[in-house]
């Protein structure tokens, strides 16, 4: 589709455009103290991109020419970013971190920031891929050292910022040397010049996909490419570091998927056999061991946190390891299950940082001991971490027991050979249990039966109970969403 | 038949929990009562499914089924039978007799009853499960409540035992987990349990993994998961650590019906779905059975604390069933199709698994009383008390008695054909684990002599006796100890025709099985 035509298809990123413009002048409007009103219209402009995403057409297209992807792969992405910043909007008018500063520019920064993650969902080109995630990346540096006033903050920005310019750097020089190879920038031209490649070029292509690796693994934090995580999420505003870990996260995984999808297996078929090339490289085994060492590494380190938010920052490493571990294989179902996960993710994960928001702007403190007793004195709030941590650990009924056991059903179905890689994966979710009980344990079976009981801020509380319900329903019965993901892969897993 | 009784059974807890969300949280007699009258309720279902069950099948009965996810064919799958009837019976028995024995909670009583019931939703749902899936949801939903309980209302060292007790026990669910993954995609892609027992022999015959018989991949991961909860030697270091902690109501619930789920997993899956295996791995279960018994004897001979005592009474207790459950292959044609001893074994491991649900309750519950009137559990801290508490002495003298297999007790008896089962086919082990009764002996005897005779101890010299509450726990298990030490046909008539079921089931697929001395 050329130019013009593709852009009746771009409604969504058009609408994000003009919401972050929008937002801008409206933000030259506000006094300071009224600056989160800002985040309102953002807040309107992104339910208006959804219903653009909801009413498109739903059969598969590509958009100028051949740059972007039009499919229901990408709409599934955009809609569960759009769903994370959804909440992050709500809550951040509340956070009391924020409440020093002028935050105008903080919705406008997460405005762009889903403009660039809907297309780095979408990206098809390698320019397109580079673009997208630097849009992000930028903007997410910002945002993370958005506490000026506060060194931590400060370090965190930038510290995100040499490992952000540092694997980016990587990875254009693993996408220029795929450009190097095949002299275009298309992923499917690519992919068919890469077949017709004799061997000589083996070393070259082993090169390319391992530094493209790195910058994806950086996006999604994936062991050795993690260690900007804990400081950037320790750091960063709480709304933030909980944005942070699900919504690039799944976007990340989205172009992941997607690029390895397409340019590095031989189409059709999917299984472990089809990778391309004969490159000597056992693709399925290196990223499995990525996998293992990723949520060993996360759930060892989250152990020994004595700050709930260090310690779900690196929680979120181990739970990127879990997804990682259904890739190997890239089969259908792997990829199912890595997409019904990042569902369930997103309802857990950023309940579980809201609660460390709530606690925050109660006590001013986020570490274990700021929990303490908490549960006599919030029931509620303790009430719904429960159900986070629970889900986060991944034991029935809650939405993560459902997410882990597709990712395992995935594993497992592949066959014997990659059993020892599920076991690893259940005792890992042993491990993790131990330090999510900490917070059960800080907040319940320490302190003493209170007599006045408070809530957090009325839109905090509804917040939380919105993330709660589906955490806990999709546990019982989560049909809607499993279909959900299977429409949108199932042209995915077709046309390619 | 169209009823759903057995869906009322499971998910009435949860009523009563959700009644008890709605109650103000200072209003804690209303809270006690809705939860007496809920566990109540469930109670009189059981007797309903008990007198309704029809004892000259061996299959399941009273099914429920409905499509719960079906692109993952996962079923609501509720049924029972001989097997599970005893444990159905059992698990609202004893939470209705331990909402009583929690009467005098009084911290957080509000979170306590919700839990405790979501805690008999979880139990009694594993037991009616016939379906995979839902069985290790059921499975797994227990350990919340678990936690909390001993956690939050447990003894000095209760965060400690409650976080140990929950990870020993997700160890082995998520091994578990595995093998019900590996058994879905190997035996044609369903979760139903009774249609695994029927695919899954021929489905695993001759599948090798890495070299391994897959069938002997799929029995360990499975037996390590039950192992745990039963707990067999040597996974079962949680077990007196959390008895210990827990509050009384909560080890009455841990040791009469949390042991169970593990042999009852063993029977239902291990034996139902891997009978082959049976024949490799029988000589393990015996020879861990004789370790349980007389290491569980051994370590309750060492301790002064009462309650630790009775913790490793059960874990003795759980030997003899295992012993039980090994007698299986004496139906083998290798053991002269011993059909007779087969029967008298397995049925005697069932009969054990209610037989100790009701002893070792009767126990903690004594246990509790004394400790809430003397605030200690130090067996030579006592004497004399006879004299002050006459009523309570007797009561302790029927349930030290059960406990120790005195004959005309139910205790005796199951035992008795545990060890008549296993004697054709485990000789020398069997003679080795008759000490055990003889360990038991000494160590019930000599807390009763130190507690109750000799000189009475000033510092007691104005402990009330057992009061009427205490009593109406006690006494219905008393009774049914006593009448099926004398009279135990109705039991096992119940059972014997799914004994029977299962005897056949592992006899059709013998394998070679090399004989232990």
């Amino acid at each position: 589709m050329d130019n013009y035509q593709s852009l009746a298809n771009f409604w969504p990123e058009l609408i994000m455009v003009g919401t972050a413009i929008a937002a801008i002048l409206m933000d030259l409007h506000y006094r300071r103290a009224q600056s989160y009103k800002v985040g309102y219209w953002v807040l309107a402009g992104l339910l208006l991109a959804q219903v653009a995403i909801f009413v498109q057409p739903r059969e598969p297209l590509t958009l100028f020419l051949d740059s972007i992807a039009f499919d229901p792969f990408s709409r599934f992405f955009k809609t569960v970013i759009v769903l994370a910043t959804f909440f992050i909007l709500m809550v951040s008018p509340y956070s009391k971190e924020l409440k020093h500063y002028r935050t105008g520019e903080y919705y406008v920064l997460i405005a762009v920031m889903v403009f660039g993650m809907f297309l780095m969902v979408s990206a098809l080109d390698l320019i397109m891929v580079y673009l997208s995630i630097e849009v992000v990346s930028i903007t997410s540096f910002v945002l993370a050292g958005y506490l000026r006033k506060e060194r931590r903050s400060n370090e965190s920005a930038l510290k995100y910022v040499i490992y952000g310019a540092f694997s980016s750097g990587l990875m254009l020089f693993g996408l220029s040397i795929l450009f190097g190879l095949t002299g275009t920038t298309k992923l499917f031209e690519i992919r068919s010049a890469l077949g017709q490649l004799d061997g000589s070029a083996n070393y070259a292509l082993i090169l390319s996909a391992i530094l493209i690796l790195a910058g994806f693994g950086y996006k999604i934090s994936i062991v050795p490419f993690h260690f900007w995580t804990p400081d950037v999420y320790e750091g960063a505003p709480t709304t933030i570091t909980a944005y942070l870990s699900v919504a690039p996260k799944a976007a990340g995984f989205a172009i992941l998927i997607r690029f390895f999808h397409t340019v590095f297996t031989n189409g059709g078929a999917l299984s472990a056999a089809n990778w391309i090339g004969d490159t000597g490289l056992p693709w399925p085994q290196l990223l499995a061991v990525l996998s293992v060492v990723t949520m060993t590494l996360g759930n060892v380190v989250a152990l020994q946190q004595t700050s709930v938010k260090r310690m779900l920052a690196y929680s979120s490493i181990a739970h990127a390891g879990y997804m990682l571990m259904a890739l190997p294989l890239l089969s259908g179902e792997g990829l199912y299950a890595v997409m019904l996960y990042l569902v369930m993710y997103l309802f857990m994960n950023l309940g579980a940082f809201i609660v460390v928001i709530a606690v925050k702007n109660k006590t001013g403190e986020e570490s274990f001991e700021a929990f303490r007793g908490l549960g006599w004195e919030m029931p509620l709030l303790g009430m719904v971490m429960t159900i986070f941590m629970f889900s986060l650990t991944g034991l029935p009924p809650t939405a993560g027991f459902i997410g882990k056991f597709y990712l395992f059903a995935a594993v497992i179905k592949a066959g014997p050979q990659f059993y020892w890689l599920a076991i690893i994966g259940v005792l890992n979710s042993v491990v993790s249990l131990y330090y999510y009980l900490r917070v059960m344990k800080m907040m319940f079976l320490v302190g003493e039966h209170k007599n006045i009981l408070t809530t957090p801020t009325t839109m905090v509380t509804v917040v939380l109970i919105c993330l709660a319900i589906p955490a806990l329903v999709f546990g019982i019965f989560w049909s809607p969403v499993a279909d959900w993901v299977n429409q949108s892969l199932m042209f995915f897993t077709q046309g390619m | 038949m169209e009823t759903h009784i057995l869906s009322w059974l499971v998910w009435l807890p949860i009523v009563g929990m959700v009644a008890i969300a709605f109650i103000p949280r200072d209003k804690n007699e209303v809270i006690k009562i809705v939860a007496a009258v809920t566990t109540g309720l469930q109670l009189w279902l059981a007797v309903m499914l008990w007198l309704r069950f029809d004892a000259t099948t061996g299959g399941m009965q009273f099914v429920e089924q409905a499509k719960w996810i079906p692109t993952f064919n996962i079923a609501y799958k509720l049924g029972v039978d001989g097997l599970s009837l005893p444990m159905v019976f059992l698990t609202p028995l004893l939470s209705f007799l331990a909402i009583f024995v929690s009467w005098n909670i009084n911290k957080a009583v509000k979170g306590y009853f919700a839990l405790f019931l979501l805690l008999d939703t979880g139990m009694i749902g594993v037991f009616l499960s016939m379906d995979f899936f839902l069985f290790y949801v059921f499975w797994e939903v227990m350990l919340l409540p678990m936690y909390f309980l001993i956690g939050m209302w447990g003894g000095p060292q209760r965060e400690y035992a409650a976080i140990k007790f929950f990870l020993f026990t997700l160890v082995g669910s998520v091994l578990m987990l595995i093998a019900i993954l590996a058994l879905y995609f190997t035996c044609g892609q369903t979760f139903d349990i009774q249609l695994l027992v029927q695919t899954a022999p021929e489905a695993l015959n001759g599948v090798l993994w890495w070299g391994i018989s897959a069938i002997k991949v799929i029995w360990v991961l499975l037996f390590i998961g039950f192992a745990i909860k039963v707990p067999i030697f040597p996974l079962h270091t949680w077990l007196p650590l959390a008895h210990v902690e827990a509050p009384t109501a909560i080890s009455v619930i841990l040791a009469g019906i949390l042991l169970k789920m593990g042999l009852y997993g063993l029977l239902r899956i291990n034996y139902g779905m891997l009978p082959e295996a049976v024949w490799w791995f029988v000589g393990a279960i015996a020879v861990l059975g004789l370790i349980n018994v007389i290491w569980g004897a051994l370590c309750a001979l060492a301790q002064r604390d009462l309650k630790k005592m009775v913790a490793y009474s059960s874990i003795n207790h759980m030997g003899y069933a295992l012993l039980g459950m090994a007698a299986v292959v004496a139906a083998g044609s290798i053991h002269g199709t011993n059909m007779g001893a087969a029967q008298a074994g397995l049925s005697g491991a069932i009969f054990q698994m209610f037989n100790h649900g009701t002893i070792a309750a009767m126990l903690f519950i004594l246990v509790g009383v004394i400790y809430d009137r003397a605030h200690h559990r130090d067996i030579n801290g006592f004497g004399g008390l006879a004299k002050q508490m006459p009523v309570y002495a007797g009561v302790v003298a029927v349930a030290f008695f059960a406990g120790l297999g005195l004959p005309g007790l139910s205790g005796f008896i199951s035992e008795f054909m545990c060890f008549v089962g296993a004697f054709p086919v485990f000789r020398l082990i069997v003679i080795i684990s008759t000490l055990g009764i003889l360990l038991n002996a000494a160590y019930f005897l000599r807390a009763y002599q130190r507690i109750f005779f000799g000189k009475l101890n000033e510092k007691y010299s104005d402990l009330p006796d057992i009061n009427g509450r205490e009593l109406f726990a006690v006494v219905p298990l008393a009774v049914i100890t006593l009448i099926l030490g004398v009279y135990p046909r109705p039991f096992l008539d119940l059972i014997k025709e799914t004994v029977t079921v299962i005897i056949n089931h592992i006899t059709l697929y013998g394998g070679s099985f090399v004989p232990l001395p």
